[in-house]
């Protein structure tokens, strides 16, 4: 039954992977941003230090007595320490001329303007900055280079990248487990539908009516209707079968009839023995037709189940009573074993055909002036266990003889049409139970009906 | 006991091409394969046990120590950085300038508090208030000042004992003076009017501590403003002629730092020396280590200790400079 569908890719890894890849990719974006923008602050932030304590210099610049002197406030330099002990470096011009501080440390040609230079064999940030100074009969341009080193910097840029590293990571690992979740749920609904079709009986085409979610309803409403369908198309082609079959059996029952009739009048050997033969094939059809029927009708009572309290033993009694003539015919005994009333609530006619038709099969297959077991028991579960003294059935083949139209190897000979221990499986389902086939040790078949 | 032979060669000032030295010694054990140059500011008799211990623990390392003043350190050492392994001065200003200018090694797994060191380069290792150092005979009798109010107080009330008998540093000669007077500066007006009292007084201006001690123990001044308390409390022998006494209104405080050359020829031995000085300097062992320790505490150290820092640059700004050294000149100078 089960074929293995062709599988292109799966949802679940599908989801997995778009939804990680994404986290992936986002946390990727979200540590260069933090580090984008600390970077900024940070070089911001120095700037600003810089810019300060360079205004700070410039403002200490003065002209006394037509001389430039500079008194250095003690904070400009004081401002520029850091964690690291980033070095400073500063010149002051007076116009083109060098005041002070380091001479290989050259003015940038705009004012009020950072850069990142290398001086010294190290990389700086410098700032340049310049103020008019206006003496009696003087005007006179001090321009002022201020620039510090970025080891501070480039530690606190360290620090932030570790610490953004962890962000990122962290939004990645709470994004894949979230993306887990999300998948697993989505997949779960799946799931779930699947076990619900999975666990359906084999007769089970009624539709889904359980929630599913809106993106599954088109799915499932397609499903439903198909089942629908198919139901639909189930019990017309079974309607159609009952209806042959039924039209089948009463001509054959008038060509039967006639065949006997014609048979008393033929004398002539080989003609009696075609008769006999006509006699045997229609009886055959008509059996045929028969469980044909009765398999429709179960196949029909078994999907409305109607149960109602019923004495199995009273039941299989009358069976019983109604069998034995033609088991005597057989020189067959049968015997019914039974606990007091086992009482059962299930579909009397069901139940009556299952039996009927294991009795019938253990009438077919046991030798003459043999007996028949029939028990009926309640102990665990109710039971009604048909056993012979027949050849048993074909061990290799115990396994399939439930299916439909399955005859035996060691069927050759009998009539039948394969449809007995169908029937007898079918209704065993329709109530719950199954059917057991087995050997008994000392030869003979055993039906096992439970309930 | 120990296995070094220490020499002092006698200098002849007539040998003109040769530096002269304050001192000049010679540490070396039997087995001394390579010689440390060290250029210093402290006196011999204040390193020599440091020294005697570290060539004692290392005996293939020998040990030239050459005593300078503060400011010549700086230029000597600056003309010729290849020609020394380590420097160690008090003027804290003039060896971060060494270090900001890219003249010292980096020592990256030395562990050293970050408020006494600079950029894993500069070492401090000691903590040495200035001290104001009396005489005690001039002040027989007479109430000791505590502060330099006091002090300027003591000095106007008798002028006549006191003159031509102060004394400080010459801050154009001595770089350790040039901190402690611009440190004094920047924390009191104090320090200028005392400065003015120095200078109607007519102060004696000398290179270094050493000098201004002896002259003290003399009896030739009665009064040294901003010595180095640690050297006059050496001088154990003469050591009830005077007192030491840390204004207790700014006790301006230095730390003595070391640094290896960026060129130094021995880089090895020479942070071996350091590491040696830094872990006696915290080592319960006074005596080998004479000098004052780090002040653990680093709240009185902001305070009081002049901060390691870039701003120590400030004044050795050549215009900042020499409108400092003429405004201390127009105070201290009185014709
Ligand atoms: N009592 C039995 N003893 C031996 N074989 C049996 C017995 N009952 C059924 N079988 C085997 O099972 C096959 C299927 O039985 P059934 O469905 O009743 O069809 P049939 O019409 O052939 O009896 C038979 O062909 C036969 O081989």
């Amino acid at each position: 039954m089960t074929h293995s569908l062709p599988v292109s890719g799966s949802l679940r890894n599908r989801l997995v992977v778009i939804l990680i890849g994404g986290a992936a990719i986002l946390a990727f974006l979200l540590f260069f941003a933090v580090r984008n923008y600390a970077t900024q602050v940070a070089q911001q932030g120095q700037d600003n230090i810089l810019g300060a304590s360079v205004a700070s210099i410039l403002d200490a610049a003065t002209i006394r007595d037509g001389e430039v002197e500079i008194d250095i406030p003690y904070a400009s330099f004081s401002m520029l320490s850091t964690p690291f002990d980033d070095r400073v470096f500063y010149a002051i011009y007076q116009d083109e001329t060098f005041l002070s501080g380091y001479p290989g440390l050259a003015v940038a040609d705009r004012a009020d303007r950072f850069q990142t230079i290398t001086f010294r064999g190290e990389a700086v940030r410098m700032i340049t900055a310049e103020r008019i100074l206006i003496g009696i009969d003087q005007r006179t341009r001090i321009r002022v280079a201020l620039a510090q080193t970025q080891d501070a910097l480039s530690g606190t840029l360290e620090q932030i990248s570790r610490n953004a590293a962890i962000l990122g990571g962290g939004f990645f690992a709470l994004a894949a487990l979230l993306s887990y979740w999300a998948t697993s749920t989505t997949i779960g609904q799946l799931q779930r539908l699947t076990d619900s079709v999975t666990k359906r009986g084999p007769q089970d085409l009624s539709p889904f009516k359980k929630p599913v979610p809106a993106e599954m309803a088109p799915l499932v409403t397609s499903l439903n209707s198909l089942m629908g369908r198919l139901d639909q198309s189930l019990s017309q082609s079974e309607d159609f079968i009952a209806e042959a079959a039924h039209r089948v059996r009463t001509p054959l029952a008038t060509v039967r009839s006639y065949a006997e009739a014609t048979l008393q009048r033929v004398d002539k050997k080989e003609n009696r023995q075609a008769m006999r033969s006509m006699v045997r094939a229609i009886d055959e059809s008509s059996r045929a037709a028969g469980q044909l029927l009765d398999h429709a009708m179960i196949t029909f009572r078994a999907d409305h189940l109607e149960r109602e309290e019923i004495d199995l033993v009273d039941l299989v009694h009358d069976l019983v009573l109604r069998l034995t003539p033609i088991a005597e015919m057989k020189d067959l005994e049968l015997r019914l074993q039974s606990d007091a009333p086992v009482a059962y609530a299930g579909d009397p006619i069901l139940i009556q055909n299952a039996v009927r038709n294991l009795i019938d099969n253990a009438l077919k297959y046991a030798p003459s002036e043999s007996a028949v077991d029939i028990f009926v028991t309640a102990n665990t579960n109710t039971q009604i266990k048909i056993c012979d003294s027949g050849p048993g059935f074909p061990s290799e083949e115990v396994d399939t003889l439930t299916a439909r139209f399955k005859r035996g190897r060691n069927a050759e000979g009998t009539i039948g049409s394969g449809l007995g221990l169908t029937i007898a499986l079918d209704v065993a389902k329709a109530h719950g139970g199954d059917l057991v086939l087995s050997n008994r040790p000392e030869g003979g078949a055993c039906a096992t009906l439970s309930l | 006991m120990r296995n070094f032979v220490a020499l002092i060669l006698l200098l002849f000032p007539q040998i003109g091409i040769a530096q002269e030295w304050e001192d000049r010694q010679l540490f070396t054990a039997d087995t001394s394969t390579q010689m440390l140059r060290v250029i210093s500011s402290t006196d011999t008799v204040l390193f020599a046990p440091i020294i005697e211990h570290f060539v004692a623990e290392n005996p293939s390392i020998g040990v030239e120590y050459l005593v300078h003043g503060t400011s010549d350190i700086d230029q000597i050492f600056r003309t010729d950085p290849d020609g020394f392994d380590l420097v160690v001065s008090s003027a804290m200003d003039l060896q971060l300038k060494l270090v900001n200018d890219g003249l010292a090694l980096r020592l990256p797994d030395l562990v050293h508090p970050s408020w006494a060191q600079w950029r894993q380069s500069l070492f401090a290792f000691t903590s040495e208030p200035a001290a104001i150092v009396i005489n005690n005979d001039a002040f027989a009798g007479h109430k000791i000042p505590q502060t330099r109010q006091q002090l300027i107080e003591a000095l106007r009330e008798r002028p006549d004992a006191f003159r031509g008998r102060v004394g400080t540093y010459d801050i154009r000669k001595s770089g350790v003076g040039y901190l402690f007077a611009t440190q004094d500066a920047r924390a009191t007006e104090t320090y200028w009017r005392l400065m003015e009292v120095l200078g109607t007084l007519g102060v004696r201006l000398y290179c270094c501590s050493g000098a201004m001690i002896d002259d003290l123990t003399d009896g030739r001044i009665a009064v040294a403003y901003n010595v180095l308390g640690s050297y006059a409390e050496a001088r154990v022998e003469n050591r009830d002629k005077f007192q030491v006494i840390l204004p207790s209104d700014f006790p301006t405080t230095m730390m003595r730092t070391a640094m290896v050359s960026v060129h130094a020829p021995n880089p090895e031995p020479a942070a071996a020396f350091i590491r040696h000085l830094v872990a006696l300097q915290s080592a319960d062992n006074d005596e080998v280590f004479q000098l004052p320790r780090l002040n653990i505490q680093p709240n009185d150290i902001e305070r009081a200790t002049i901060a390691l820092e870039p701003a120590l640059m400030t004044f050795l700004d050549a215009l900042k400079r020499r409108r400092f050294v003429a405004e201390w000149e127009n105070a201290v100078i009185q014709e």
